[in-house]
């Protein structure tokens, strides 16, 4: 008897124990899918993990289609984007999912993130899973700023001037830094080729290796469910959480349904509103770019637009500039920030509860006043809500030491 | 050239991140003074395959000769608007030999800049970029200005450098302003311009105000096609992706039940 047969235990022949015998393929899969055992219990907010994999699997498998037809070159790409649209056999298609998958990336990252936030998926000990989620974002902002550069038209290139000429801000090196970024001395081809490189090589190949240790850290501790609980603490005679079911069969079929309800919904974008009225391909990004007419308006594509609100409701152009990176990066923080001995929403007390509904509250409508002409009202209530964006995290160590928590109970909340 | 850009750039690129967040916020307030011309709803129907028959001959005749369409084929236009390959080369095609060839203009963009200003825009996405309702009130927007070197100005986009093409069509009109009465300081009374209240015509043109708004509508119709030719075709086809959906959701669910049936 080998030695993986006397350490799994059940003894096979022909190909799976050739495979066996040299790659741990029956073991990874147990460990990972046939006896991973996560919460019975899981809602609607978890659905988005996986969405977010599926999400990722559709950009890279588009994103390659794309690349055969695109060219990166100032004077080609816009036109090469015209050509996938109108003369590549199902070019169309592949770019409308492409396009409607970027902005599908970010609604299922932010309700994957607001999943955590309601259930305290980042509290001890998934601290690490959450720090890694935090790089995937932000590695995946950067993948979605790369990438809308690169259809050339008005709005790439003017979002693009404005956002890496917000680096100028910084104080001695800022105006080397955005000469750096930039590779010349304003957004040109030179800009256009090493943003597809970092687009289509290496922002891509990070996310990838990133999710991948998300993963690797999710299955070491175990996966939260909406009661917060640790479900490995009571086991049954045979090793199982009491709580638990295998991730395969069980979670996996319940996650067919909520993928295919989901691709109904990205379909249906795909097919009768691929500009989601100029939310996901911005009217303005239908001229080719021309940097002697600057558009209309210039705004950044609705997922960056909560942050840009933070950035212009500050007077100060370096305030500004710190402020909006700040407001990107305070998420990290959570794990520490947050000193409630609950995770679930469900057993905190009415402060946190008041804080989050704040939070959300501001988050959203900072989105949408950063879609909004930076003057009068608008100002006054982006400055508003970008106070209580930074005060649900600065003040958070307060109000979730003194909040009152609910017991929570021992086994967790299933209606069968 | 490249060098020659190079120098541009470095003169004047560094200057242009500096102002570009000045610029965009005084755009910013310019497109929403742009936003308050009431743009005339262009009604188009996109299925009506004569009136876009129509619109298509209106480019060839009256737009294509500063215009180009350089995304668009004559073949691709062709099997959208059942015309055949005959029909294209007597009918549309002024300046290309085969049918596979795309809508270009004859006109050199470096003498089109001198003649106009600026070269005439590729306009294979304008409907796309602005909109057809901003198409359609552009076209029928232009109204005498004397001080206009073109001798016009237009409604949607003043100080535009197109001449109005259609006068002969549409009739030369003025535009009208909504206006009140004022004493000034030393008691004289003064007209106060309100804001832009309509067109009304001076002269007529070889068509009524009914034909002239149906051509201009299949001439916005045309151009909205080609802005997006596979529109039609991505319509039907979600149509069937999403009837898959959910019969496969429904496989799914019963798969999801039988599974899950043991779990208390």
């Amino acid at each position: 008897m080998s030695r993986i047969e006397a350490e799994v235990g059940k003894p096979k022949g022909g190909l799976m124990k050739w495979i066996d015998d040299r790659f741990p393929f029956t073991k990874t899969m147990k460990y990972h899918v046939t006896e991973y055992y996560a919460s019975k219990n899981f809602n609607f907010w978890y659905v988005f993990g996986v969405l977010a994999m599926v999400v990722l699997v559709l950009q890279l498998v588009t994103g390659i289609f794309l690349t055969m037809n695109y060219k990166p070159s100032a004077e080609e790409a816009f036109a090469s984007v015209e050509y996938i649209m109108r003369d590549v056999e199902w070019g169309w298609l592949i770019r409308y999912m492409h396009s409607t998958g970027a902005s599908f990336f970010f609604i299922v990252v932010y309700l994957h993130m607001y999943r955590a936030m309601l259930y305290g998926s980042y509290k001890k000990p998934r601290e690490l899973i959450w720090i890694i989620g935090m790089l995937i974002f932000l590695v995946l902002m950067a993948e979605a700023f790369a990438g809308y550069l690169l259809p050339w038209g008005q709005m790439s290139y003017w979002g693009a001037q404005v956002i890496i000429s917000l680096f100028g801000a910084i104080p001695a090196i800022g105006d080397s830094l955005v000469e750096y970024i930039r590779g010349d001395y304003s957004i040109s081809d030179i800009t256009l080729n090493r943003f597809f490189a970092l687009h289509v090589i290496a922002l891509p190949l990070a996310l990838i290796g990133l999710v991948f240790v998300h993963i690797v850290a999710l299955h070491e501790v175990g996966s939260n469910n909406p009661d917060g609980i640790e479900i490995k603490k009571l086991k049954g005679a045979d090793g199982v959480p009491l709580d638990g079911v295998a991730f395969h069969p069980y979670h996996t079929s319940k996650d067919l349904v909520a993928i295919i309800v989901f691709l109904m919904i990205f379909s249906a974008v795909v097919f009768f509103a691929p500009e989601m009225g100029g939310y996901f391909l911005e009217h303005a990004n239908f001229e080719p770019a021309n940097l002697r007419a600057t558009p209309e308006h210039i705004a950044p594509v609705w997922y960056f637009t909560p942050f840009y609100a933070i950035l212009r409701a500050v007077p100060d152009k370096l305030w500004g500039f710190i402020l909006f990176g700040t407001s990107v990066i305070l998420p990290l923080f959570l794990p520490w920030l947050d000193r409630s001995r609950v995770k679930s929403i469900r057993y905190r007390g009415s402060l946190y509860k008041s804080a989050l509904a704040l939070f959300t509250v501001s988050f959203v409508a900072l989105g949408w006043l950063g879609m909004q002409p930076p003057d009068g009202v608008y100002v006054v209530v982006a400055r508003l809500c970008a106070v209580v964006y930074f005060a649900f995290f600065l003040l958070m160590p307060y109000y979730t030491s003194i909040d009152k928590t609910k017991p929570v109970p021992e086994r967790v909340v299933y209606h069968g | 050239m490249a060098d020659l850009n190079r120098g541009f750039l470095k003169g004047v690129g560094m200057k242009i991140v500096e102002v570009v967040l000045l610029v965009s916020c005084i755009a910013w307030t310019g497109a929403h003074a742009a936003v308050e011309v009431d743009l005339e709803r262009a009604n188009i129907d996109r299925s009506n395959i004569n009136s876009l028959q129509r619109g298509a001959r209106n480019f060839m005749n009256y737009c294509s000769g500063c215009h180009s369409a350089k995304y668009v084929r004559f073949n691709t236009i062709g099997k959208y608007l059942e015309l055949s390959d005959e029909q294209l080369i007597d009918n549309l095609m002024f300046n290309a030999e085969k049918t596979f060839e795309t809508i270009n203009v004859s006109m050199r963009p470096q003498d089109a800049e001198r003649w106009f200003g600026t070269a005439p825009p590729d306009l294979s996405l304008m409907a796309r970029a602005k909109g057809a309702d901003y198409v359609y009130s552009f076209l029928k927007g232009f109204y005498v200005d004397p001080k206009s070197p073109t001798g016009v100005d237009n409604s949607v986009l003043a100080g535009t450098s197109m001449p109005n093409v259609l006068w002969e069509l549409q009739g030369y009109q003025r535009a009208t302003y909504s206006e009140h009465q004022e004493t000034d300081a030393e008691g004289q009374p003064v007209t106060i311009i309100d804001h832009f209240a309509g067109f009304e015509p001076i002269t007529t043109g070889t068509m009524d105000a009914k034909d002239f708004d149906e051509f201009v509508r299949d001439t916005t119709n045309f151009l909205s096609y080609i802005a997006e030719p596979i529109r039609a075709d991505r319509r039907k086809l979600g149509v069937w992706v999403l009837m898959y959906l959910i019969f496969f959701w429904i496989i799914a669910r019963m798969l999801k039940k039988q599974i899950w049936k043991d779990v208390k």
